[in-house]
This record gives structure tokens, sequence and C-alpha cells, in this order.
């Protein structure tokens, strides 16, 4: 098996050749190329991709392509790989109905085009929301299985019997009664193929006990690249005549989605350039509307040329006025205040009702602060305007907003973008941001030559796209049984849709369900409710792994142990008690047996001895939409002295329904607990007017490999047959769980989150107090 | 007057000459001069470690060594740790399936090799004193360590 880099080097090349790019897997001679349609009614309808060439009517883009000469099976894999395994795991899922033996598998990155959307993400080719899966589940396999059919029909007519008394092996059509095997390979020599195929729907695919691939661990195919430096991401774009570009972004948090606006309200009103010009090898200096780019035949000169720069840059915007701090204080005050209204969703009987009954009710206010992403490869993307073409080469989440972007600002039709999607060094919602993309777009136009944009961790670290931050109302009412009788939700918080969802924020203003994830947990409280309040705050928010539910997660599992609290009960068995859903009763009564939740800690070790201790804490995530849940339990110890928690161990029980590869499975699980425990303790930007008050790692610190618990993880698959999205549900339920480890540890309610040491110190000074 | 200088430098076992701003970071020299972009930029500071490579048989974050004083020096990089990718570690790293989006592990694996060199049998601990200097925003860490006692075995 050789694994492939998503833009191999024939890709890169000159540009007049960019039709054979197009259609890459035909450039192979001999073989079969298929392409599948969705049909109206969803279902596929199969097509030879060969006979939709230049003069072609239909313009087809292949999915899957037998290659005789090659001896190999050449899937298309539709979305970009992050670290996330979709490279491997969704041309699996399609080689799966195929009956195709994995080690003839070939993997090419799909190239921008709608016959790789995703129906389950905004109708979009792109990845986000951990949606791939879920998304691609039922088109892959009902592919695959197509393309097994139509290789076992002109199997079956060649040899002149039924194709009812076929089979397959893997890459082989069997025929039994006679005895005959035909590799797909010799099929796709077949003089004539024909491509009649019933429509397939999900009934006529694979039964989990017929899996062969699925739920078996096959060795990731972009791993070989990744351990010799030949895998190709973004930034490692090479062409000849290419030039690069450091770009001056303002003091201010800019950071403009390039189809909703331009950051011109921060952006430059006089540039001196001179110092610049003169740093060799720089050769010109171009404004943009929010931003002044130095371009150059070399790297490091832009950076010098970038140094050298004088520019006065436009005042007043309302993110210049932007103060995180007064921020979340001000939107507490709206959280607590009712009269203030905002979106009710998903309601259940009358919480207004439930509290003036209430023999008893509880409340609190939850405030979590912005949060970056940080992925190692900072933004950056390369552009070669050619005619009326348009190149692109990116590290992109989202080609089809790429295509569109790059459209805008040039003025060349969004189809006439073409989008080279690399590995992604890390992308976490970052990468769906198109600005880079943009700004190479921009300059190839202003230059008339490829541009390479590189963007400094500094620039990457101050123009991000934040996790908004938010302040939420919690009340609950208690009956004089003790029974928790009603639920209130309050959140308020800017929308990343507004920005940069504009179409879907239009159809539904108010509304932001990146933002609002999380709060309906299935708790069986009759009277719940649940608003989202939005409120703009000027600077840039966007997507960050699992968004929301970061935040929405954090409140409503503090505040369920709150509650226990209040009513004396053991956290753990009062979530399994309100609990209405059987999958994830389940997985806290696994993560409770895991973590011998029962046993008293405070013995410990001799160095958690001196620390007073070490404690449990639990959290829940029930994915909603994503199908996937967990069950975290920590176990944590806090210095009293310095206010730091150390989390010493992590057992999560996670459900996704389906593990179809359960290596990946577990480290995407790992990720996400790695990084919902550095948001939960430390991961915090800090913006003052406007200015955002950190620069790189050594003042946005990440988890480093002395900082890592031992995690110990164990799935459950709840609904076997069922696709989920795992990527992100192991974030939220980190930080609800050390804060209540910390309560159980100290008796100190842990409400703001990250958990800073000074933090923790004031909140064991005044443990009942409210701790902002 | 020109502002760049010419500077001669060994490469993988390779005689190489570039022109550049004296205080250019080998890091650029290798990705855009010499088109060697296995060794990657992560934060121009050595703060993470995406960049690191050998020098003269030591590793060093390619980002702080300016070109001016490079001339005449052996550099490594993920490139020629190995003529197969056949490093004990490259192929611990691939039977412990480490990578996740990959972008850090070139710099993790030179970090690494480092360490063989100079201790045959690491111990946990020492592998985690030795590789913190050394970012993976993935969390692959625990395979990491696990890849490193697997080759340590081997080498």
């Amino acid at each position: 098996m050789t694994a492939r880099n998503p833009h191999p080097s024939s890709l890169i090349p000159h540009p007049s050749k960019r039709r054979e790019g197009r259609r890459r897997f035909l450039k192979s001679s001999g073989g079969l190329t298929l392409g599948f349609v969705l049909t109206a009614n969803g279902l596929l309808r199969a097509v030879d991709a060969r006979a939709c060439g230049e003069e072609g009517d239909v313009d087809i883009n292949p999915w899957v392509h037998i290659s005789n000469s090659e001896n190999t099976i050449q899937i298309m894999c539709p979305t970009a790989e992050m670290g996330q395994g979709i490279y491997t795991s969704l041309p699996l899922l399609l080689a799966e109905e195929l009956d195709a033996d994995w080690r003839q598998v070939r993997v090419e990155q799909a190239p921008s085009d709608k016959a790789y959307i995703n129906p389950d993400y905004n109708n979009v080719q792109g990845v986000g929301g951990s949606r791939s899966t879920q998304g691609y589940w039922k088109i892959v396999r009902l592919a695959g299985a197509q393309a097994r059919y139509i290789l076992m029909a002109n199997a079956a007519r060649s040899w002149g019997v039924s194709v009812a008394e076929c089979s397959t092996v893997p890459s082989h059509v069997v025929h039994a009664a006679s005895g005959r095997k035909m590799s797909y390979m010799e099929i796709a020599k077949l003089e004539e193929i024909k491509l009649d195929a019933p429509q397939f729907t999900e009934k006529d695919l694979k039964s989990p006990s017929q899996w062969r691939l699925i739920g078996r661990d096959v060795e990731r195919l972009d791993v070989p690249l990744k351990v010799n430096g030949s895998a190709k991401y973004g930034i490692d774009v090479q062409m000849p005549g290419l030039l690069y570009a450091s770009i001056l972004h303002p003091p201010v948090v800019t950071c403009p989605h390039p189809l909703y606006g331009d950051g011109a309200e921060n952006g430059p009103v006089k540039v001196d350039g001179a110092e610049a010009l003169k740093v060799e090898g720089v050769l010109k200096v171009v404004q943009l509307p929010h931003g002044v780019a130095v371009v150059g035949t070399d790297y490091w000169a832009t950076v010098k040329g970038k140094r050298a720069l004088k520019v006065e840059w436009r005042t007043g915007s309302a993110a210049s006025r932007y103060d995180s701090e007064a921020t979340k204080r001000e939107w507490a005050a709206v959280a607590s205040d009712r009269s203030q209204k905002g979106r009710a969703f998903d309601g259940v009987g009358d919480f207004d009702a439930a509290l003036k009954a209430a023999a008893q009710t509880i409340s609190a206010v939850y405030l979590t602060d912005h949060v970056h992403h940080a992925c190692m490869e900072p933004f950056n993307a390369t552009a070669w305007l050619l005619h009326d073409d348009l190149e692109v080469w990116a590290p992109t989440q989202g080609q089809t907003w790429a295509q569109e972007a790059c459209g805008r600002v040039t003025g060349i039709p969004a189809d006439k973008v073409r989008v080279h999607t690399t590995f992604l060094g890390g992308g976490f919602g970052a990468k769906l941001e198109q600005l880079a993309n943009a700004e190479a777009a921009m300059l190839t136009k202003a230059l008339d030559k490829p541009v390479k944009v590189i963007w400094s961790r500094e620039d990457d670290v101050q123009h991000g796209a934040y996790r908004p931050l938010s302040a939420q109302r919690m009340d609950a009412a208690i009956s004089a049984e003790g029974k928790v009788t009603g639920w209130s939700h309050r959140l308020v918080a800017d929308a990343p849709a507004l920005r940069a969802r504009k179409v879907v924020w239009d159809r539904n203003p108010g509304t932001d369900g990146s933002v609002a994830v999380g709060m309906t947990q299935p708790y069986g409280i009759p009277n719940k409710h649940h608003e989202y309040v939005h409120r703009a705050g000027g600077v840039p928010v966007g997507y960050w792994n699992a968004v929301g539910n970061g935040f929405t997660i954090f409140a409503v599992e503090s505040f369920v142990d709150e509650i226990a609290a209040k009513l004396g009960r053991d956290p753990l068995d009062l979530r399994i008690e309100l609990l209405t859903d059987e999958r994830g009763k389940a997985l806290l009564k696994l993560v409770r047996e895991m973590s011998d939740w029962g046993r008293r800690r405070t013995e410990g070790s001799a160095s958690s001895r001196a620390e007073g201790g070490t404690a449990l804490g639990v959290g829940y995530n029930h994915g909603g939409r994503w199908n996937c849940q967990i069950a975290e339990v920590v176990e944590v110890s806090v210095d009293r002295a310095s206010g730091a928690i150390k989390v010493h161990k992590v057992w999560a029980a996670a459900d996704p329904g389906t593990a179809i590869q359960p290596r990946h499975l577990r480290q995407q699980l790992e990720t996400g607990i790695i990084w919902g425990m550095s948001a939960g303790l430390r991961e915090r930007v800090a913006i003052k007017d406007g200015v955002v008050q950190h620069s790189n790692f050594h003042d946005y610190p990440v988890p480093r490999m002395d900082e890592i618990p031992d995690i110990e993880i164990r799935v459950v698959q709840g609904a076997l047959g069922q696709a989920s999205g795992a990527g992100q549900i192991g974030v939220a339920p980190m930080a609800p769980a050390i804060a209540n480890a910390v309560y159980r540890l100290t008796g100190a309610r842990l409400r703001a989150m990250p958990l800073l040491p000074e933090r923790v110190k004031t909140a064991l000074s005044s443990p009942q107090q409210q701790v902002a | 007057m020109p502002q760049m200088i010419t500077t001669t430098l060994t490469v993988n076992g390779v005689q190489r000459t570039v022109t550049a701003h004296p205080d250019t970071p080998l890091l650029w020299v290798l990705r855009e001069n010499f088109r060697m972009t296995g060794t990657k930029f992560g934060c121009g500071a050595g703060q993470c470690g995406a960049c690191t490579v050998h020098v003269d048989g030591r590793s060093a974050f390619s980002c702080l060594l300016e070109i001016q004083h490079m001339a005449g020096k052996s550099v490594t990089t993920i490139e020629g740790l190995s003529p197969d990718s056949k490093h004990p570690l490259q192929r611990a790293w691939i039977a412990e399936q480490v990578p996740q989006c990959g972008y850090c592990q070139s710099g993790q694996i030179m970090r690494a090799a480092a360490l063989l060199k100079d201790k045959r049998n690491p111990s946990r601990a020492e592998i985690v004193e030795h590789m913190k200097t050394n970012i993976c925003r993935c969390g692959s860490y625990p395979r990491i360590v696990a890849a490193i006692q697997r080759a340590a075995k081997e080498v």
C-alpha cells in the first residue's frame, strides 16, 4: 500500500494543463472510472466518468477508478484530512461496500467540485462540526455497493450467467456454480462495460456482521508520509516563480470573513512602504482593505519588509472598544435579567410555574473566556490567477467557501476557482476561515504571479476567530420531596454565524446552533426553559473545537453537580436517575465502575497527600445530533498555595454507535480530552481595547507532554450500524468534571472557565462566593 | 550594495550554498531556498519545536539559527534521518500510528532521535523531560512516548 499526498506533485504544475489535473483518474491508461450522481430521490446513479470528458455535456467528477495497468482501486476522499483520519476512513467505507481488497486501494484528494459536497454540512464541500462521517456515511457506501453490482453484472455478462448467481470476495467476482473468478481489474479491461444497475437503498447495504473493514483497524494511509517529511501541507506548496507575502494586520483584532466583510474598519489609512521597499528581495507593498502586504521573491525579505512598514490605522471601530473582561461582566448581568429576551427553544412544561411552586431554588452564573485554536500550521495559502482561472492551494476546511471567497475578492466566478486541498496542520474549526485564502487571491491578482501568503504565529494568535466568550445563568426548582421540577438555562454569547455564515443567520436571526449546542441535555426534568440571548461584541468569533458545547456543557454539568450537592445526593447517581437516555445511563454506569467512583481518594500518594489529596469529578455529554456520547471522570489535586489544579487521571466511556476505525476513534477522543483539559484549566484569550493580549506559545500556552494525565478509554457500540461524529465529543465534559472534582475536594465551587490558579485561590478563600 | 550574503553548509551530507539575508533563520533556508519542507514552521520563537533539526549532531530549533552563523555546519533534517524512511523511530511511529494532523511530527522525531543517540534506553520520565520542548496540538503525546519506547528497544 503506497500512500499519496492529497496534492501529488503532478498537480502543481503548469496551469495550462489544469484540465488534466481535473480528471487525474482518467490519465491512468485503461480501467473503469465511475462517478455517482445524487438523483432527486436521494439515490445514486452510476455514470461512466470517461464518457463525460471535455466534450461531454454533463460534468461528472469521478469517485472510483479501477486501474488494470496499476492493479489499483483509486477512491476519492471528498473532504480534507486535518488529523481526524478521514483520508482513510471515508474511502474505507466505500471500499467496504465495493468489497475491495484494501491493499489495492489508493486514495486521492478530491478537487473542489459540487460532486463532493456533504449534504449534512451546509451542502458544501467542507469539513466541520464533526459532520463528515455522518454526512458521507450513506453516499459513499451506496456508491461502493453500486460499483460492486456493476462489476458483478459485467462479469456475469461475460460468462453468460445470471448476476444473481455471482458474489464477490475481495476485489474479485466469483461464480460459485462454475468455479469461475474474475478480478475487478480484469473486468475493468472488458471490451464493453454496461453501467445499468438498480438504485440501491440502505437496505441493500451490508449488515454489520458482514463488515470486513469497518470496525477493524487499518493503518492510516497518511501516516507513512508524516514520518519522513514528505506529507504536503499548505505551507509546503512550491512552484516556479513563486512570490511570498507577509501581511501586517492592524493592532486591533481583525479577521473579516471575505464573503461578508473586508475588515476595512480597522484597516490602513496611510501606508509608508519606503523602508520596506529598500529590503533586498522585496518587490512591492500592497495596501489591502484590512492590512498591508509586503510581497517579494524571498520569504524572509518580506518579513523584514513588514517590520519596516510605517502604517497609520483607522480608529474607532466597535472592535477597538472591546474589552473581554468588561463584556463578560456586562453579559453576566444580561444573563440574569429575564426581561432581556432571546430565542427560546426546546422548552418543556412551564418553568415559571415550577419556580413559583418550588420548595427551594438554586441559581448560578457561569462565565467563560475566549479561546484560540493555535493550530500548529499557521494560516497560509497560495494562489495563482492565470487568465480567468484562479488556482488556490490551501490547507482549508472549506473548499466551497474558498471558491466563493476567493472569487468574491478577485471578481472571478466561484466555479472558475479551483481549490487544491492539501493536508492541514491542524484545523479545529480555524481553517474554516477564509481570510488567508482571500489574501493570496487578492495578491496574485495584484502581482500577476503565484503568491504564497504565510502568517506568522503572532498573526495567527492575534487575528483569529476565537470561540465566543459566554455568560450563562442557570436556575433550578426543587420540590418539597427533593425532586428537580424545573430547569432554566439562559446563554448570552456572540454568534459565529453572524460573521461567517450570514446566509444561515439571516434565515433565522438570533439563533446559532454552533453556540447553543449542548444546552438541551436529556435530563428528565418536567419543566425546562432554554434561551439563547445573542449579543455582538464586535470582535471576530468563530468555530473552535465543539464551539458552544465547550461552555454550555460547563454550565449544565457544573449545575447538575450543584443541584446534587444541594440535595445531598451523589452527583453521578443523580445523573443516572435524571437521564432519559439509556445509552447515556450505560456510559455513566461504566465510567463509575472504571474509576472506582466510590473509593475515597484522599489517602492518595505521598505527593498528593501533601497537596490535600485527590478527588473525582464527573461530566457527561449527550452529543445530540452527533449521535456520540461520552461520560468522563477525572481525578484531580489542588495546590492550595498556588491554586494550581493537576489532573492525574481521566476515565472516559464513549458510545459512537459504530466504531468505524477503533484506533482513530480513541485518538479523536484523547485529543478532545486533552483539549477539554487545556481549555478547562488554562486557555484564555484576553482582549483589551480591541487588542489581543497574547502573541505566541509563551503567553498562549497549550499542553505539553509533561502535563498529560493517564487517559483510560472504553468504547461501547450502543447503536451498531449507525454513524456518528466523534471528533469533538470529548472536549466539553472535562472542564465541569474538573470543577466538580475540585468542589468535592475543597468545597469551593468554580464557575469561571478556565479554572485559573488565581480564580481557584479566590474561590478557596471564600468558597460560597460567586467566582468571576 | 547587496544585503544578502552567501553561505555554504552541509545538509543531509550534501554541501549546499544559499544567498540570503544574514539573519534569515535556517528554517526558511531549508524550506524555501532548498525546498526541503519536512521541517516545519510553528512559532518562529523556539517555543514549539516543529522546526527541530540536528546541527552537528545535536538537536536544535532551526527557527532560531541565523544563516550567517551556519557556514560549515552540518545539518540533518527529517529528510536525511534515514535513506529509506526506515529509522527505528520512523518504523515505531508507524507501528504506534502516532501522527494525526502530523504537522509537528518531523520535529518530534528529530527531537527523539537526538535523545536516543545520547541514551540507549531512556526512562519514561527522561522521555517526557526531553520531549516537552515540542508541542503537538493534536495531543498525540501518549503515542509518541510509546513509539520512543518501542524504538529504544530496537536501537
